[in-house]
């Protein structure tokens, strides 16, 4: 097998889904904003909240482009850099990805054009349903595009067909209600919340500080502080659910996530710094937490959580057993309806670890030809790279504890002190921008890296995945798919200043007549939306 | 008896196999004429502010018409992973292709007026360009492949194989029948966004759209009977060895074909057939007619009408032939050999079922709000919030 295949595709995959997962969070969370906001106008028949609307929307449009654009490029890249993945697996994973084209993309993309285009085409109850609509369509994308990603984590609810070659469906429920699945769909909606969350407290902030469009900045900020500080504490609330599921179901992530070379005697500790060292199968300089780690992976004090060098042993066992499959189905291949019932018994009783045998044909043809340092090869080979895993998850986990703490503050300051904050806070507000990318970047990072060297864990091996490319092909790709995107990524930028720049189109008489008409009102509430004192 | 049994093996493979048509007529039909328009563009709109009436008579639905393209992928996927994957990666740098300049157009619609330049405009004019030209062209090109078979094998494990350099595989593509594939579907894709422009735009861009989609539609016909002569004589056809049985495991490797003689006997064998290719000149000939006379409604129906015949002339011309091998024929896609299992094709059944009328329904609704021309005015108006 030509490794460079693999190690390209294996880039191009990466380089295209992180790039499309940039602009993915911001859809998910940017749309609910702006559905809510559209909701406050049409309840209030404020001008402003429809402006607010109306401005956020305008970079919900620039962003939301980009996210179809690349996700064209996913929906597609599977057949095209992954066939045999695709073959092997198609009959369970097709099967939530094409249902996100029909139950979301269809709702989101239909409705999206009616969002900007139907503004004097409806009425204001009627587009806020659209506004809803669009929001929904997002999320249930995330829905089913993580149900297909979880699989790929947590292969519940299918089986291996020696006829066909491939993994079949065996119980559509098992992998809908799958819990790997499940935890990650809140988890990474969740992120998504917090990064447009984030981005329009920062955009605000950013308003303050330059004195302008105060009206909106504010009532942004309010809105903003407390969908997410909600959503900050669900998104670490629900990640620590995620972490549970891996430590149940992939444990050899788990153990890379805490560089856990050697099991401990429950309850581990949790290892705050330190420098892990894939050769000498150790971490440096560690620094220890006593407990934590076991009440994380496993919520008890007394579990285990097995470490790297035991599951590298049980790998071991598993390619073994993997080898009896595999010859069994070498003999129902050549001898098909006339296979003896007992191979066939045989084939059924080793088949969960056919995949661990497959792992073998990165070295040879036929695996049941490996010696033994082969077979030790391939043992080892199911340890993932453990320091982008390790220093992930730290990254990931400790901007999510920066999150709850700025929008606990800013909702503090918004719900109890009247609106007003100070200059360091905006200006902490404006530099955290980009942070929820970044956490979001590494919690796949974390994720992907750790299912190594499995495209489907335990079932197919990242290598025998691939299409049988030539090195040329991929290179090309891989070029020019580089070159598009970074060209696509300064427009966009671009753009994104140009209109955060630019500002709201602010109706100013229109504002102002509804000020003037309701004044009374508005005094005897107390309400001090009359005021439009600057930041402090 | 279990539910998904309810509906036989080889009933479910026919039920997909006629999905799969609509899917691929659904998004020629919608896409199809954003794409037209797209390609149309340079040559139609004469000032910055006729070109934005032409970029608005798809600016609302074009995002909606594409998800006929993501749902054909995803489709394929779960129905026909065999398909999925030979066929993506065997014709990898042509669905690069295609894969760019659909990444271009989305960016192309939205970002153009975000500007005022007059080069920052014209040239997101040429990517709209490029984002319908090339896709049409090469969807015609990729069917010409199919209908002579492509190089590739399955090993005894099904892992496709394709022998031969990145670049030597994309030219083998550009053979001379699959090119006058690719003038079919473009032309077909023109006059149907000229069908689009005549019935959403007024005064002298209609007119230039109905003259331009007449001499297009007049190409379209020629190239489509040229493209069935060669198909009838030249082209050499597939057929299954033996009893098949439709209701088998999916491997191809089980179901021998052979290579010979040309796709005339398939409407030998199935007489009736001829109807598709039939309505395809009768409704190309009646969208250039329909030009003609300025008729509107109508002319886009015939239009539609048009490519229904000329998609499912191709299908089923190649039943029960999904994708062909010239390499190794028995490595060969059909029908009853590369369908997802006897399950999951009922599960995906249910879920088409459910959510395609629904689909339908609120597209309908959609367009029924917008319905009405798209003038200048309109545009000067609306400037900051339309394209
Ligand atoms: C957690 C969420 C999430 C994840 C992990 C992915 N996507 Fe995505 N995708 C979305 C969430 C999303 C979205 C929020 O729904 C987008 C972003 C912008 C948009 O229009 O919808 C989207 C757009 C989008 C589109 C364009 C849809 C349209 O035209 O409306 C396609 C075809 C895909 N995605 C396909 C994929 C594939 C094949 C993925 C797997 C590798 C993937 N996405 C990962
Ligand atoms: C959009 C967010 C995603 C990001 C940022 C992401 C990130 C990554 C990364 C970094 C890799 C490379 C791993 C490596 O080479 O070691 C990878 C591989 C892969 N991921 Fe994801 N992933 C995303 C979503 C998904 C989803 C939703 C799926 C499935 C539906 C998926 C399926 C795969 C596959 C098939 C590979 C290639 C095989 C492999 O290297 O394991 N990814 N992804
Ligand atoms: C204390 C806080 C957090 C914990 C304990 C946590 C935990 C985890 C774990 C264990 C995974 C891997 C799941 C898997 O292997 O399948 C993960 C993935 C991920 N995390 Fe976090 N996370 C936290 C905060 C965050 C934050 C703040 C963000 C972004 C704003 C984020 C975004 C993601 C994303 C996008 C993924 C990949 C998708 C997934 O696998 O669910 N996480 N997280």
């Amino acid at each position: 097998m030509d490794l460079d295949i693999v190690e390209l595709s294996r880039l191009q995959f990466a380089m295209t889904a992180m790039y499309h997962f940039l602009f993915v969070p911001l859809t998910l969370g940017l749309s609910i904003l702006v559905a809510i906001m559209e909701t406050v106008y049409v309840m209030t028949n404020r001008p402003i909240w429809r402006q607010m609307t109306k401005f956020w929307g305008s970079l919900f449009g620039i962003n939301f482009v980009l996210g179809v654009a690349t996700g064209i490029t996913m929906e597609f890249q599977f057949g095209m850099n992954w066939s045999y993945y695709s073959h092997y697996v198609g009959d369970v994973f097709g099967a939530p990805l094409a249902i996100e084209g029909l139950m979301a993309f269809f709702m989101e993309a239909t409705f999206v054009g009616l969002f900007f285009f139907g503004w004097d085409k409806l009425s204001k109850t009627a587009h806020c349903v659209v506004t809803w609509l669009v929001a929904i369509g997002s999320n249930f994308s995330a829905l089913w595009i993580l149900i297909a990603n979880g699989w790929m984590q947590h292969p519940v609810g299918a089986v291996f067909n020696p006829d066909t070659m491939r993994m079949e469906m065996s119980s559509f429920y098992e992998v809908l209600f799958n819990t790997v699945a499940q935890a990650k769909f809140v988890h990474t909606v969740s992120a998504g919340y917090v990064t447009a969350s984030v981005f329009v407290l920062g955009v605000s902030a950013w308003y303050l500080l330059k004195g302008r469009h105060i009206d909106l900045a504010k009532r942004s900020i309010t809105i903003a502080a407390s969908f997410g500080l909600a959503s900050a504490l669900s998104v670490v609330v629900l990640g620590d659910e995620s972490g549970y599921d891996a430590g149940l179901n992939q444990k050899m992530k788990m153990a890379a996530i805490e560089a856990m070379w050697e099991t401990e005697p429950a309850p581990a500790s949790f290892t705050l710094f330190g420098i892990p060292d894939q050769e000498d199968r150790e971490t440096h300089y560690a620094i220890k937490i006593p407990w934590v780690m076991g009440l994380i992976g496993t919520r008890s004090l007394t579990e285990q959580i097995p470490g790297i060098d035991d599951l590298v042993e049980e790998a071991h066992q598993k390619i073994r057993s993997g080898l009896v499959a595999y010859d069994a189905l070498m003999t129902i291949r050549e001898q098909r309806d006339a296979t003896p019932q007992a191979v066939r018994d045989t084939f059924e009783a080793h088949s969960d670890d056919l995949g661990h045998a497959l792992l073998l044909m990165r070295y040879v043809e036929d695996p049941r030809q490996a010696t033994e340092a082969q077979i030790t090869q391939a043992a080892n080979d199911t340890v993932p790279m453990v320091f982008p895993i390790f220093w992930g998850f730290r990254v990931m986990v400790g901007l999510g504890f920066l999150f709850i703490a700025t929008m606990a503050f800013f909702f503090w300051r918004s719900s109890f002190k009247g609106q007003t904050y100070p200059r360091w806070a905006l200006r902490i507000a404006v530099i955290m921008i980009p942070a929820p990318w970044i956490a979001a970047e590494m919690g796949w990072i974390v994720a992907e890296y750790g299912r190594q060297p499995w495209t489907v864990d335990g079932i197919l091996p990242t290598a025998l995945s691939v299409s049988r490319l030539s090195v040329g092909d991929l290179l090309i790709t891989i070029a020019l798919f580089a070159t598009f995107y970074t060209v696509l990524f300064i427009v966009e930028m671009g753009l994104m200043l140009k209109y955060i720049r630019k500002g709201p189109v602010q109706d100013v008489e229109e504002t102002e007549a509804w000020t003037r008409k309701h004044e009374r009102r508005l005094r005897s509430a107390g309400s001090d939306d009359l005021m439009t004192t600057p930041a402090e | 008896m279990v539910l998904f049994e309810l509906i036989d093996y080889d009933t479910l493979r026919v039920i997909w196999w006629l999905l799969l048509g609509v899917l691929l007529i659904g998004f020629a039909m919608t896409d199809g004429f954003d794409m037209g328009v797209g390609a149309l563009l340079p040559f139609l709109g004469k000032t910055d502010l006729e070109r934005r009436v032409i970029i608005n008579t798809v600016g609302p639905v074009w995002e909606g018409n594409q998800v006929w393209f993501i749902l054909g992928g995803g489709a394929i996927f779960a129905a026909w992973p065999p398909l999925y994957a030979v066929s993506f990666s065997g014709f990898y740098l042509a669905m690069f292709l295609v894969l760019a300049a659909l990444i271009l157009r989305p960016v192309a619609f939205k970002y153009r007026s975000k500007r005022e330049a007059e080069t920052w405009r014209s040239g997101w004019d040429w990517a709209l360009f490029v984002g319908g030209a090339v896709p049409a062209l090469v969807f015609g090109v990729a069917v010409g492949n199919v209908l002579r078979g492509v190089p590739f094998e399955l090993t005894p494990e099904l892992i496709p194989m394709y022998p031969g350099s990145a670049l030597g595989k994309l030219f083998g593509l550009l053979n001379p029948f699959a090119l006058l594939c690719g003038v079919v579907s473009l032309s077909m894709l023109l006059t149907h966004g000229a069908a689009w422009l005549s019935l959403k735009t007024e005064g002298a861009i209609a007119a230039r759209a109905r003259k331009i989609g007449q001499k297009t539609g007049l190409v379209t016909i020629g190239a489509y009977a040229l493209a069935g002569l060669c198909l009838a004589f030249f082209v050499t056809g597939y057929s299954i060895v033996g009893d098949v049985p439709a209701d088998g495991p999916s491997n191809p490797h089980y179901i021998e074909v052979a290579r010979g003689g040309t796709w005339l006997s398939a409407y030998l064998a199935r007489p009736w057939i001829i109807i598709a290719p039939l309505l395809g000149f009768a409704g190309m000939w009646m969208t250039v007619q329909g030009l003609k006379a300025g008729r509107e409604v109508s002319t886009l129906l015939w239009s539609k009408l048009g490519i229904f015949g000329a998609i499912s002339s191709v299908g089923l011309t190649i039943f029960p032939f999904l994708l062909p091998s010239t390499l190794d024929p028995t490595s060969s896609l059909t029908v009853w050999d590369a369908s997802s299992s006897h399950k999951t094709l009922f599960i995906m059944l249910v879920a088409t079922v459910i959510f395609m009328p629904l689909i339908l329904a609120y597209t309908a609704w959609v367009y029924s709000v917008l319905w009405g021309k798209v003038t200048e005015q309109d545009v000067t108006e609306n400037s900051h919030s339309v394209y």
